[in-house]
């Protein structure tokens, strides 16, 4: 009997085209996603005179500078600049673009499975460090830079080392107002942003099966903060619901398509370089409180305080409490916030946006706040639901799909030394604006931040409102 | 890209850990055409105040003559964006001698003949103590996996197939497209069987 493999060995051996001596294998790519970040790439196979080789294969998206208050004109040069230049790229190699006045617009991370190019048992790549969230679905789908997606976009083909496994079970179920993002949070400050590095993480146990497929993209997309390559998690049902009679999912072979996803599965026995195993019950609503995702506590905890910290940790600690200017010692509870955003390829999914709103439903904000939906679906949905008219009744502004305020490159910013109460990934010094303050937590953390103008609890709402 | 075997010059050391890409080159540059030269941007809100005032008594800007750099743990984490790179080979470093580093970082790094030199733990702190704030001569040996400064010499790893394409400055898609026969008969097959893979618009 063949060895037991696991789902990095299943999807790895049905990408590999070839392995050199050195133990490198050229990987068949099945879906290259592109945005406005790859114009290095477009001019560097531009400087070759290559074309893009599978334009079937190959997909643009406007997102990391889309404008989300005004479409109708861009003000900044360089920014209009940038759009124009995917623009440009797209036509000139007869790629689907997915532009701003698209009703199928959106981040990347959220409208390729929203479209159903994302799939199981596919290989995914994308100049883009959250192309992790796509191994929600059992796809192999990890981040590369313009050199490789430069290689991509000529060759359909990307050179990679097979990662070292690792497996992360939680088993158990979830706490009210604890989300798949507490979950990731939880690891990575146990682990630390390197607690990954070189792995393939497959997540695993009962508490990752009964997530959402929005869970379990938030789970895949944060996978990178905790340095690994790639997150993923095997297919099943949830799945196959999720992905059904989306616009770029099987139609005819679909029986089939579902036959094959579900072989992708760890073998029973099958063998991980490193395994980790979490309680669900354990896992409280977590917030960061550092300029690292690591640097995260439960949000019942008190702030750090770095004499009582290891030596290793104490000097990083110092240094971002200093930039977040913050005490040591005191409640993470009750530190009061300037502004609040809801949006991201992390956590700006329907299912966030719905979560959010539950807190918030009849009541005002305290501190201003953006909402950004992850695409012009969710957008739409949320609509329908009514979701916008309670962030707008909240006083939150309801605004377009687009990366928006998680990086800041279409112009939505934190100001310098404001605290912002944010569903990102990144808390990095600057990540949302020079000298800005990020706390990272689940939408309805951020949403329960907005009603009181602190960090709080959440789950002090629930019951109350929350379902 | 041109390769390279050994590389002699200054070193200075930056004793942070977990140097992300964000700092590395702040998002707001990123639109800027590579032409233009991306050193002015690296690490440009750690060296410089509010107002864009350098810090004089930054490493790098105490040293701009410095092309490698000693750092601390987890250097380059965070986003794939391969203009961290191009800031650092733009500014004149040539290798980052690190505990570790973010992987897409290290990948971009060999893809632009930069050298993500990682060494352990106590190899990194007998440098940063022989360089202090100052700067010193350093070789880099990349046939012997060697860095010296001194009298001090230490080993680093580096993936074999990183070294071999540092020292060849080999372009990864001509090398690629000595095999577009296999690629085209993996393609051709993988549509055979697994159709499903392939975007269906039509139906
Ligand atoms: S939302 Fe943020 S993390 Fe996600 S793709 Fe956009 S910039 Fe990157």
């Amino acid at each position: 009997m063949a060895a037991p493999r696991t789902m990095l060995d299943k999807l790895w051996d049905a990408h590999e085209i070839l392995r050199r001596e050195d133990g490198v294998s050229l990987l068949w790519v099945d879906r290259h996603l592109v945005h406005e970040g790859s114009h290095h790439a477009f001019a560097k196979i531009a400087a070759r005179g290559l074309k893009v080789v599978r334009p079937d294969l190959t997909f643009a998206v406007v997102d990391h500078y889309a404008p989300t208050l005004d479409r109708t004109k861009i003000a900044d040069p360089k920014i209009a600049r940038m759009i124009g230049t995917l623009r440009d790229n797209a036509q000139a190699h007869r790629l689907r673009l997915f532009d701003l006045q698209d009703q199928d617009q959106g981040i990347v991370h959220v409208i390729g499975p929203e479209q159903g190019l994302t799939l199981p048992g596919l290989s995914i790549n994308c100049g883009d460090s959250h192309t992790s969230t796509h191994g929600a679905f059992g796809a192999l789908a990890f981040g590369i830079g313009a050199t490789e997606v430069a290689h991509v976009l000529a060759t359909q083909t990307v050179w990679q080392r097979k990662p070292r496994t690792m497996r992360i079970t939680v088993n158990g179920t979830l706490g009210p107002g604890v989300t798949a993002k507490d979950i990731a949070l939880n690891w990575i400050a146990a682990l630390g942003t390197g607690g990954a590095q070189g792995h393939a993480v497959e997540y695993a146990g009962s508490a990752v099966r009964a997530l959402s497929m929005e869970g379990r993209m938030t789970l895949c997309n944060l996978s990178i903060e905790g340095g690994a390559r790639l997150g993923m998690i095997a297919p099943d049902e949830t799945t196959f619901d999720y992905l059904k009679g989306r616009a770029f999912a099987p139609g005819k072979g679909w029986e089939k398509a579902v036959t094959a996803w579900s072989a992708l599965v760890s073998d029973e026995g099958a063998s991980f370089d490193r395994e980790v195993v979490f309680n669900a019950t354990e896992i409280a609503p977590t917030v960061t409180w550092g300029t690292s995702p690591e640097q995260a506590l439960p949000v019942t905890a008190a702030i750090p305080d770095p004499a009582r910290l290891d030596p290793e940790k104490a000097k990083a600690a110092d240094a971002a409490l200093e930039y977040m200017g913050l005490q040591p010692g005191r409640p993470l509870d009750g530190t009061p916030v300037d502004q609040v955003f809801i949006g991201s390829c992390t956590n700006g999914r329907i299912e966030d946006l719905r979560a959010a709103a539950a807190v918030l439903a009849g009541h005002r904000a305290k501190v201003p706040g953006l909402v950004s939906p992850g695409s012009a679906q969710v957008k739409a949905q949320a609509e329908q639901e009514g979701l916008d008219v309670v962030f707008k009744n909240a006083g939150l502004t309801w605004a377009s799909s687009g990366c928006s305020m998680c990086v800041g490159m279409n112009g939505d910013q934190v100001a310098a030394g404001k605290r912002c109460a944010s569903s990102t990934n990144r808390n990095f010094r600057g990540r949302q604006g020079p000298g800005a303050r990020t706390h990272l937590m689940s939408p309805a953390m951020v949403a329960a931040a907005a009603l009181t103008g602190t960090i709080t609890d959440v789950r002090r709402f629930l019951g109350e409102r929350a379902a | 890209m041109a390769g390279w075997t050994r590389h002699k010059g200054r070193a200075v050391f930056l004793g942070l850990d977990n140097i992300d890409t964000d700092q590395l080159i702040p998002a707001r540059f990123m639109s800027t055409p590579r032409a233009q030269g991306y050193g002015q941007f690296l690490l440009h809100d750690l060296r410089n105040d509010a107002d864009g005032a350098p810090d004089p008594d930054f490493p790098l800007n105490r040293r701009p003559d410095a092309s490698v750099l000693v750092s601390g743990r987890n250097f380059g984490t965070g986003s794939s964006r391969e203009a961290a790179v191009y800031a650092l080979v733009d500014a004149g470093f040539r290798a980052v001698i690190a505990p570790s580093f973010g992987d897409i970082f290290a990948a971009n790094a060999v893809n632009n003949g930069l050298l993500p030199a990682q060494v352990t733990d106590e190899a990194q702190a007998e440098l940063a103590a022989t360089l202090g704030t100052g700067t010193a001569d350093i070789s880099l040996d990349l046939e012997t996996r060697t860095v010296a400064v001194g009298n001090l010499t230490v080993a680093f790893d580096l993936d074999e197939s990183w070294r071999t394409k540092l020292v060849n400055g080999w372009d990864d898609i001509d090398l690629t497209n000595r095999h577009v026969d296999e690629i085209s008969a993996f393609a051709a097959n993988r549509a055979k069987s697994e159709p499903w893979a392939f975007p269906l618009t039509s139906e």
